[in-house]
């Protein structure tokens, strides 16, 4: 505060609400919008100081005590889908590429019918806390909870470190902090929600947020649009034009130039092989059935039914808010990429490149709504960090602790000890990949982070859930075989041998490990399960038959209350 | 009766079966449609950018309609699952419990 405070003095002369387009006069302070902001922290830690009260057992801490209606979880769930990844990642990527960006948010949302399908009632039907309540529901509780803990805990911090390098470059631009500080500051603040506000704080900043992104966006949209006559055929004309212009400045020829501009309207290079093509399909449709702190949320409604409607709710949302950004990542090529007081002296954002929809807030809003975008998307960020961290912290206090190491004979308070233990260390690791992870697109980032989820988790739930033969051996070797698999290749791939490590040449020259890695669990899950003969494998499947009726019919379902 | 009969006694009820049977069917078709048509996109970026990039009318390329209408098919399946749902089977379902419960 105090270095906020010395900037401010310093540049207290200059005028807060000069004219937005002027190049260079929202360097460092911006009094509208930091105020905006001050003001959007504080009401998210009102709401969770109130939800602080009404957080005392584990399953308040966890689930919200399951009393979250299913029109609340839909727009939770759309609140925790719609991250930096969603909104200042695609929008940057559209504003990039064009077209490449919609790919992203296709298959951001095309896994949520399937989810519907297959997995949102029945999860609901057999589990409580976690999505591992589900996954050894008739396993051996010990070695598949184990599994699913780690699995749960990659996937998290994969996810998180978009998250932390969305608020890093936001803080940044948006106040002059350095990137290390701004980065700290997000993982502060976020131990502050989850520590003291549980499921229930998450839920309500997440839908609050939720609301005023959703209507933030509608703004940026409609009034980009505006300028266009409300045509989205001038507004794509204009894009190319730009694009095109663009190439020419770079030296290319006329026809190469007009090659270049007319890219934004198909897919381009950011998918170079058919193999990457395929995997990061299979990775954004399946991952999303494979996210631990979105399955987390289909404990916290009362029953199936209102699961099933969350996600119709859900779905609803993220697909708006998907046309949406298309809309937003135009506008910015167009009003964001030909304004040089948005640009530094090499021709890239100002602020790093995942900031397109910002600079576009300040285009068509002004400093005022510069200010609550900015708001918004950094209670976003903090939302779903929040939302993660929360996911990940169960994962070891009620899979790992409670029932692998205490056997299920933990107490609550030891267990939430355990929980907030857990969320200080990931906050600390967070922000430690954070800065490390600095110069990536969160999008990608993020796509990552499904390809796990999409190799490790999904292939276990689906297979427990619809496969009789399924064993505890199967399960577990094969989840583990998966995320590894996926976390291995991707260390390997150009995202991360070649952009973080520094190597010259990638070792896995594919986007997206998920068409090797996915395959590669049902596979072994199959195998080891079919030759499996032990003991406990006849237990397992002996538990089929229960275990799907509970799940068709919701007999026996958990309350979510303590008991 | 304990709760592993019950669960039993449901198991073996036709109008169970039936209906689970439906709903999965059902749940089949819809989750058909929507992976056909994501990777028949997935596979035309894939294998045939040009195709997507190519104008329709004026700047628009057929992967804007295309790209958009798959946003609005994910959303109108969701629908109709959900409407089928909760017409047709949660009733059905609520009247075999109650008879079970019994």
């Amino acid at each position: 505060m105090r270095r906020l405070a010395l900037a401010a003095a310093l540049l207290a002369p200059l005028p807060a609400l000069a004219h937005p387009i002027a190049a260079g006069q929202q360097q460092a302070t911006n009094w509208p919008a930091i105020l905006m902001f001050a003001g959007f922290v504080a009401l998210t830690l009102f709401i969770t100081r109130w939800a602080a009260r009404r957080t005392r057992t584990a399953a308040d801490f966890y689930t919200a005590g399951g009393r979250v209606t299913g029109f609340q979880n839909g727009l939770a769930i759309a609140g925790d889908y719609m991250s930096a990844a969603s909104f200042l990642g695609i929008s940057a990527q559209i504003y990039a590429d064009g077209y490449d960006g919609l790919i992203y948010s296709i298959g951001f949302l095309v896994g949520w019918p399937i989810i519907l399908f297959l997995m949102a009632e029945r999860l609901r039907n057999l589990g409580r806390y976690t999505f591992a309540d589900v996954a050894s529901f008739r396993f051996a509780q010990g070695p598949v909870r184990a599994f699913a803990a780690i699995s749960t805990l990659l996937v998290v911090l994969f996810y998180l470190i978009a998250q932390m390098v969305g608020a890093g470059q936001l803080i940044k631009l948006l106040f002059g902090l350095p990137y290390g500080y701004a980065v700290g500051i997000v993982g502060l603040l976020m131990t502050l929600y989850v520590l003291f506000g549980g499921m229930t704080a998450t839920t309500w900043v997440q839908i609050v947020k939720a609301a005023l992104l959703l209507g933030g966006a509608s703004f940026i949209a409609i009034a980009v649009l505006a300028q266009f006559h409300f045509s989205p055929e001038a507004l794509f004309a204009k894009a190319i034009e730009v694009k095109t212009a663009a190439a020419a400045a770079k030296g290319l020829s006329p026809s190469e130039a007009a090659l270049a501009g007319h890219a934004v309207m198909g897919p381009g290079g950011f998918i170079k092989d058919p193999v990457s093509a395929i995997s990061l399909g299979l990775a954004l449709m399946f991952g999303t059935a494979g996210l631990p702190h979105i399955l987390m949320r289909f404990f916290t409604v009362p029953d199936a039914r209102a699961a099933r409607t969350s996600v119709l709710w859900a779905t609803g949302w993220i697909g708006y808010f998907y046309l949406l950004t298309f809309v937003i990542g135009f506008g910015a090529i167009v009003l964001v990429g030909t304004n040089p007081g948005f640009l530094d002296a090499t021709g890239a954002l100002r602020g790093g490149s995942n900031m397109a929809a910002i600079h576009l807030g300040q285009a068509v809003g002004g400093n005022l709504f510069l200010g609550f975008i900015s708001a918004v998307a950094f209670a976003t960020i903090l939302a779903v960090v929040a939302g993660l961290t929360l996911s990940g912290a169960s994962a070891v206090s009620h899979d790992l602790y409670a029932s692998v190491f205490a056997k299920g004979e933990a107490d609550s308070a030891r267990e939430l000890k355990v929980s907030r233990i857990t969320v200080l260390v990931l906050a600390v690791v967070a922000i430690g990949l954070g800065i490390l992870f600095e110069k990536q697109n969160v999008a990608f980032m993020v796509s990552l982070a499904f390809a796990l989820a999409a190799s490790g988790n999904f292939p276990v739930l689906i297979l427990s859930l619809f496969w009789r033969g399924c064993t505890t051996a199967g399960v577990v070797a094969g989840g583990l075989v998966g995320v590894l698999l996926a976390l291995v290749l991707t260390i390997l791939s150009p995202a991360i041998w070649v952009s973080v490590l520094g190597h010259a040449a990638p070792i896995f020259p594919f986007g997206s490990p998920a068409i090797f890695s996915m395959p590669a669990a049902f596979l072994t899950i199959w195998i080891v399960s079919s030759l499996d003969r032990g003991a406990r494998a006849a237990v397992d499947r002996a538990g089929y038959d229960a275990q799907r009726v509970r799940s068709e019919t919701g007999l026996g379902a958990a309350q979510a209350n303590a008991h | 009766m304990t709760d592993e009969q019950r669960l039993e006694a449901i198991a073996r009820d036709p109008r169970y079966q039936s209906l689970v049977q439906r709903r999965g069917r059902y749940a089949a078709l819809l989750s058909a449609v929507m992976l056909a048509t994501y990777f028949g996109f997935v596979l035309m970026i894939a294998f045939d950018k040009p195709l997507l990039a190519k104008p329709v009318y004026g700047a628009i390329s057929l992967g804007i309609p295309v790209g958009f209408g798959l946003i609005l098919l994910a959303i109108l399946l969701t629908g109709l699952y959900v409407r089928r749902a909760n017409r047709d089977w949660d009733p059905a379902m609520a009247v075999l419990l109650a008879e079970h419960a019994a």
